[in-house]
């Protein structure tokens, strides 16, 4: 399943000012696995994402996406590299003044301008249903729905482009047990009808156990361990031993076993 | 090797089919959807083995022919199989936008909508005043639970913060006054009464009308966004759950800034309009500064002053008032906060010019024309 990595980043520093919040940072992300990626609050996961998909211009370090360093491309190749992947925020991102069909829409009008209306709103609907929501949510506003179908929603407009590579900022945070699951569940079926790479920022112990292949550890301002989360389990770093060995990380994992 | 997706139909054996080539996704389809709607005749098979790669669109092409015409999807890879598979799964059709009325509909909710809004802003202003009143006897029945602070705070940014730009504003009114006037009155070799014209103007009309158009668009706007994304953001119900009342906390402070802080400004606007209007009198009409003052003092009645003072903290007051009213309405999202705070200015001015006709007419009766 996991084969050459599709993102690999070396050497990275970012910094706020005084505040270093990543110094000699590595990481790479192989293609076909889901990645989990694990912190303290604060750590710097967020800045580590915005990084790779360019929205924060790292002090140090390369970072290269499908074989190409992102930062010396031209806006051309930046284009084409920004179509081959799909971006959930963490807090969804919708646009609110569009429906949730047309928000799906937007990357498609976006880079393919000869896509024809009834087309547009047949794949607008499909991908709105491959995300776990009811066909009827599509003209609906972003405002008129829960958190967790706005979450799904976000994630159909990640995936409007049919991208290889998916990345996801807390996607089951503020969702039930429930509706976190079902999360965990569309994301690995996804995973294996689209074939994507999944890089996955996430708190939830439950989803590190149900989902990730590997899992990567930051602290200290770099990635201190990626591993699967067996072996993560065997390494006696304090951070990852209270992280994972703590009362609730426990309950995941006998959860897993059960 | 050519990626872009294409097809030809060919009869074979009295069966019609499609034989795909190239790679059937989003990037790559060219007309290749237009073609497929117009076929000359339904096909019976849809031949893929040529294609090298395909996606969720292509996926769904294929699963359209074969839901529209029932043609078998032949020499597909497990890949394409299991996308057709979940395209077809995810096939229900629906609207990508809410139904929309017809136009004579559309006006008619549109007014309908517009005099509700209206009629229930104005008694939700009604309300919020009553509700500031009894949060204002409250607070004079026990002073302790008066926030000096939040006031003086507002003071800052209300007044002082506000010198400079009004000021700015103030001194080329004065110029424009004088100089429109002396082109006009010169026609009648008058323009010693370009004096009269600045001074009376400025002070009954000019310094405070313009300096609460200012306040509304610096002061009000800004009220209605803070309290606004408060709102938003809970810290409005988390004042009350703690005990706090916003109507106290919040409002108070900030209509009380406006309705105190107006009259000093609008004062300072028609100081500094005289200022200006004196400059230009002095350059360009050759009236030096003494005899300025001296025909400021004889022909600008007192009471002058006291018709804008008067007016200056209603002014304020409204001004305040609409602000915080608008703040405590945003609920929703965001764009909410925008709209809000558009409403909020607009209703000010537009309450504030009102007024100043009722005041015109007032003061005209009683004497003080």
């Amino acid at each position: 399943m996991s084969g050459d990595p599709i993102i690999t980043v070396t050497g990275l520093r970012n910094s706020f000012g005084e505040h270093v919040v990543h110094e000699d940072l590595d990481i790479d992300v192989r293609q076909g696995e889901i990645l989990g990626v694990v912190g303290g609050s604060g750590s710097g996961k967020s800045v580590l994402l915005r990084s790779i998909i360019g929205l924060q211009r790292p002090d140090k370090g390369e970072i290269r996406i499908f074989g190409e360093q992102v930062d010396h491309t031209s806006a051309e190749q930046e284009l084409d590299l920004r179509r081959r992947w799909g971006v959930l925020f963490q807090n969804g991102a919708l646009f609110s003044t569009l429906t949730v069909a047309e928000n799906v829409q937007v990357p498609l009008r976006e880079f393919y301008k000869n896509i024809d209306e009834q087309l547009l709103s047949e794949i607008a609907t499909f991908k709105i249903v491959m995300s776990g929501l009811p066909a009827d949510t599509a003209p609906k506003y972003p405002s008129e729905l829960s958190g967790g179908m706005r979450k799904r929603a976000a994630l159909a407009r990640a995936l409007a482009l049919d991208p290889t590579l998916l990345f996801l900022d807390e996607p089951t945070a503020g969702l039930d047990p429930i509706g976190a699951a079902a999360f965990d569940e569309l994301i690995l079926e996804l995973r294996s009808t689209l074939d994507l790479t999944v890089f996955l920022i996430t708190h939830d112990l439950d989803t590190l156990h149900a989902i990730c292949d590997r899992v990567a550890v930051i602290a200290d301002k770099k990635v201190i361990a990626i591993a699967p989360i067996a072996e993560l389990l065997e390494l006696d770093h304090p951070w990852i031993q209270e992280y994972f060995n703590g009362p609730r990380g426990r309950a995941a994992a006998i959860e897993k076993a059960a | 090797m050519s990626f872009e997706a294409d097809f030809t139909e060919q009869d074979d054996a009295g069966e019609h089919i499609l034989r795909f080539t190239g790679r059937l996704t989003v990037a790559r389809l060219g007309n290749v959807p237009r073609r497929l709607e117009e076929l000359s005749s339904p096909p019976g098979k849809a031949d893929v083995s040529a294609v090298d790669r395909v996606d969720t669109v292509g996926a769904w092409l294929l699963h359209k022919l074969n839901r529209d015409h029932g043609a078998t999807i032949i020499g597909a890879s497990d890949d394409a199989q299991r996308l057709i598979k979940q395209v077809s799964i995810a096939d229900d059709p629906a609207k990508t936008r809410p139904d929309a009325d017809g136009p004579i509909a559309r006006m008619l909710r549109g007014i309908g909508r517009g005099t509700l809004e209206a009629g229930s802003s104005l008694l939700g202003l009604l309300a919020f005043f009553g509700g500031l009143l009894i949060a204002t006897g409250q607070v004079i029945a026990n002073p302790r639970r008066f926030r000096l602070h939040a006031l003086v705070e507002r003071f800052e940014s209300v007044g002082v913060s506000a010198l400079g730009i009004i000021g700015l504003m103030s001194f080329l009114i004065g110029i424009v006054i004088a100089q429109q006037g002396a082109v006009q009155l010169r026609q009648f070799g008058a323009e010693i009464f370009t004096i009269n014209l600045i001074g009376r103007i400025t002070l009954r009309e000019l310094g405070v009308l313009m300096t609460a158009i200012m306040v509304a668009g610096r002061s009000g706007s800004a009220f209605a966004a803070q309290i606004g994304s408060m709102k938003l953001a809970e810290e409005v119900d988390a004042m009350r759950t703690i005990g706090i009342p916003p109507m106290e906390a919040l409002v108070l402070p900030r209509v009380l800034a406006t309705t105190l802080l107006m009259p000093l400004l609008g004062f300072y606007a028609s100081f500094i309009m005289i200022v200006g209007g004196g400059l230009l009198c002095w350059v360009g009409l050759d009236i030096p500064p003494t005899t300025y003052i001296q025909r400021l003092r004889e022909v600008v009645p007192l009471t002058d002053l006291w018709v804008g003072l008067i007016k200056a903290p209603v002014f304020g007051f409204i001004i305040g008032l609409t602000g915080c009213f608008q703040g405590m309405q945003v609920q929703g999202n965001n764009e909410q906060v925008g709209l809000k705070t558009t409403a909020a200015v607009v209703q000010a001015i537009f309450l504030v010019i009102v007024l100043d006709a009722f005041f015109a007419v007032f003061f005209s009766s009683i004497g003080w024309g």
